[in-house]
């Protein structure tokens, strides 16, 4: 459990009414981890949705940073999505990283539930999609 | 009466120790058992006058969830009986285990509180537990060289480790407007009482449903609100599914209960009784409830007191501590947390399983697993590990996978580890946190957990640490759960070749 204060500001969340954001907020987790602190590993776990509200978080392939998370931005959806483990570990860069967290069995319920919130994270992953294609050309 | 010495005197005056436990229900108990046994120079005191913590007073309605099953395909007093029993704590000593299963009147396959009470005050007894009763604990402070100061009622005790064993039993309440002027769950009273009446409860997790099913018999009616739908689908196959089923079935069948999906603005007293404003979240739309009583069944916090200033990070919208695989604080080292709190823990989360460290059968595991770490790191005894030859390694964790009550209870929390590297060839490694093994360097070595799968499946689940590299590898199911077969003894023996 979380409270709703710390959703409403998150883009993620942002077309939700209060009624529906007090609800989410029952189903979300709050967990903090230390810096360096593994969340997903790479080949092996995490089976959870992760929303970042404060702190910020590396994602490492092989233990190269591949990239930057920062509060507002989620992570561990796409190895609930296809059922597999994580492709990269997600690693706590600063001195503390503060998530809301929704175990993965919850996931597709929450996106069928509130189809702005699936609007939104379809977004993320076209514009990280957009980008990678962009890095790879 | 346990913890006093014959001669009447109190154990453990404020002083030195190199550790001190906190609360003498199952969690401070078990964790002051197992430290004791290892040899650590540990003072336990508590605020009660005696043993049981929360269950010398809840749950309300006397009924607890979780079963122990006084006859059960193993004999009370052995390891493997201890997967029947949920509720006793655990001893090297057969007379000291299976304590509540001998209090049992067999009406049910789940125990009443006082007969947990009883159970858990025959295991301070005979253990003994030797507990300082009516020492409060006040605050606490760093000293210069790292230690921890707390001072109590009776005075000042300084530890390099602190066990905080304090339950998750502080009424605690939603931040809606006018809720703190409702009576919370602790405070319901006698069902008798609410005979005729409308009775809302604000919350719609066990508590809350606690309340409903003890009123069915009571109440005129029964309105239950809070945000968030009960999914019964999961409910189903949970111990709290009791409490849910026949106030559930109520609604359902329009028998007077009202279980509502809907955000509580506010809590207004009038002079009849009290009204709610209310928002749908399932179906949208207000709502304007009246009723004769208001109970605020919104859950409960660790007593923290002044721990957060000490650098203790809280989740949970601060109910709880934030916790390492260990379960010492996120922020404040040499604190530590043992009991119903150690589920602010979550693990390794590789499958759907998160353990079961909110109840006694699951965190009275996480106590020995503690109280050995601090016996390493205190200077007390490390239990000696006996050596394995190279044959004996499948067979004795497969053998672990199948039989470990430890492993059974905390399912994908807790692994039997066998050091692979060294003099003398294998050895057992001991139970420990999943999460450390796969994430803290070491030796080559090999741990097994079992898993649950998000579709209800179970199977053991096995890490394998090679050159500093941890890859894991699931083996298969088995129909009546037996791991130890032919068929896992090959894929095991493969996987380690």
């Amino acid at each position: 459990m979380i409270d709703a204060e710390s959703l409403a500001p998150l883009a993620l969340f942002a077309d939700l009414e209060p009624p529906q954001l007090h609800e989410l907020a029952m189903t979300l987790d709050e967990e903090r981890y230390p810096r360096d602190a593994r969340i997903l590993r790479q080949g092996m776990s995490g089976n959870a949705f992760h929303v970042i509200l404060s702190g910020e978080a590396s994602v490492r392939i092989d233990g190269s940073e591949r990239a930057r998370l920062v509060p507002g931005e989620f992570f561990g959806e796409v190895s609930i999505l296809l059922g597999e483990p994580p492709t990269a570990d997600v690693v706590a860069a600063t001195e503390e990283l503060r998530c809301a967290v929704l175990a993965g069995a919850d996931f597709r319920a929450l996106l069928l539930r509130h189809p702005s919130v699936l609007y939104r994270v379809l977004q993320t992953e076209a514009r990280r999609l957009r980008n990678a294609n962009r890095w790879q050309g | 009466m346990a913890g006093l010495a014959g001669n009447g005197e109190r154990p453990f005056p404020p002083g030195d120790y190199d550790a001190v436990v906190v609360g003498s229900g199952p969690g401070g108990l078990q964790t002051a058992y197992f430290l004791e046994r290892l040899g650590v120079r540990a003072a336990c005191v508590s605020r009660d006058d005696g043993p049981g913590g929360m269950f010398r007073a809840l749950p309300i309605f006397q009924r607890l969830l979780s079963w122990t099953k006084p006859d059960a395909p193993a004999e009370r007093g052995t390891r493997e009986y201890e997967w029947y029993d949920h509720n006793s704590l655990v001893a090297a000593e057969p007379s000291h285990a299976a304590l509540v299963a001998a209090e049992m009147d067999r009406a049910y396959a789940v125990p009443s509180r006082p007969e947990m009470e009883r159970g858990l005050a025959a295991f301070a007894e005979r253990a003994p537990v030797r507990v300082r009763y009516g020492c409060t604990w006040e605050s606490t402070r760093r000293l210069d060289d790292g230690r921890l100061a707390l001072a109590t009622s009776d005075g000042e005790y300084r530890c390099r480790a602190a066990v905080f064993a304090l339950g998750v039993t502080e009424p605690w309440r939603s931040p809606i407007p006018g809720i703190e002027h409702a009576p919370h769950y602790v405070e319901t009273r006698p069902p008798r009482e609410y005979a005729g009446a409308t009775v809302l409860v604000v919350g719609k997790r066990n508590s809350g449903f606690e309340i409903a099913d003890g009123l069915l018999p009571w109440a005129r009616r029964v309105l239950l609100v809070s945000p968030r739908p009960v999914d019964t689908s999961v409910l189903a196959l949970t111990s709290v599914r009791v409490r849910y089923m026949q106030p559930l079935e109520d609604s359902a069948a329009g028998g007077g209960t009202v279980v509502l999906d809907a955000a509580v603005d506010r809590v207004e007293r009038t002079a009849e009784g009290w009204r709610v404003h209310a928002r749908g979240t399932t179906h949208p739309g207000d709502h304007l409830l009246e009723a004769d009583h208001a109970i605020a069944a919104t859950g409960f916090a660790a007593p923290l007191r002044d721990l957060p200033g000490l650098g203790v990070a809280t989740v949970a919208q601060g109910r709880m501590p934030a916790l390492t695989p260990y379960w010492e604080s996120i922020g404040a080292p040499g604190v530590f947390f043992a009991g119903n709190v150690t589920q602010a823990a979550t693990g390794l989360r590789r499958h759907a399983n998160v353990g079961s460290s909110a109840a006694v059968h699951g965190f009275r595991y996480n106590a020995r697993v503690l109280a050995e770490r601090l016996a390493a790191t205190l200077g007390g005894t490390v239990p000696e590990r006996r050596r394995l030859a190279a044959d004996e390694v499948v067979p004795f964790l497969l053998g672990e996978a199948t039989r470990a009550p430890e492993l059974w209870a905390q399912k994908g929390y807790l692994a039997r580890v066998v050091l692979l590297a060294g003099d003398g060839g294998p050895r057992d490694g001991g139970v420990v946190p999943l999460a450390h093994f796969v994430d803290e360097p070491g030796p080559d070595a090999v741990a097994v957990a079992v898993e649950l799968s998000g579709g209800g499946e179970i199977f053991p689940g096995v890490y394998l640490r090679r050159g500093g590299r941890v890859d894991a590898h699931d083996l298969p199911g088995d129909a009546l759960n037996r791991f130890d077969g032919d068929e896992h003894r090959r894929a095991l023996a493969a996987l380690l070749a």
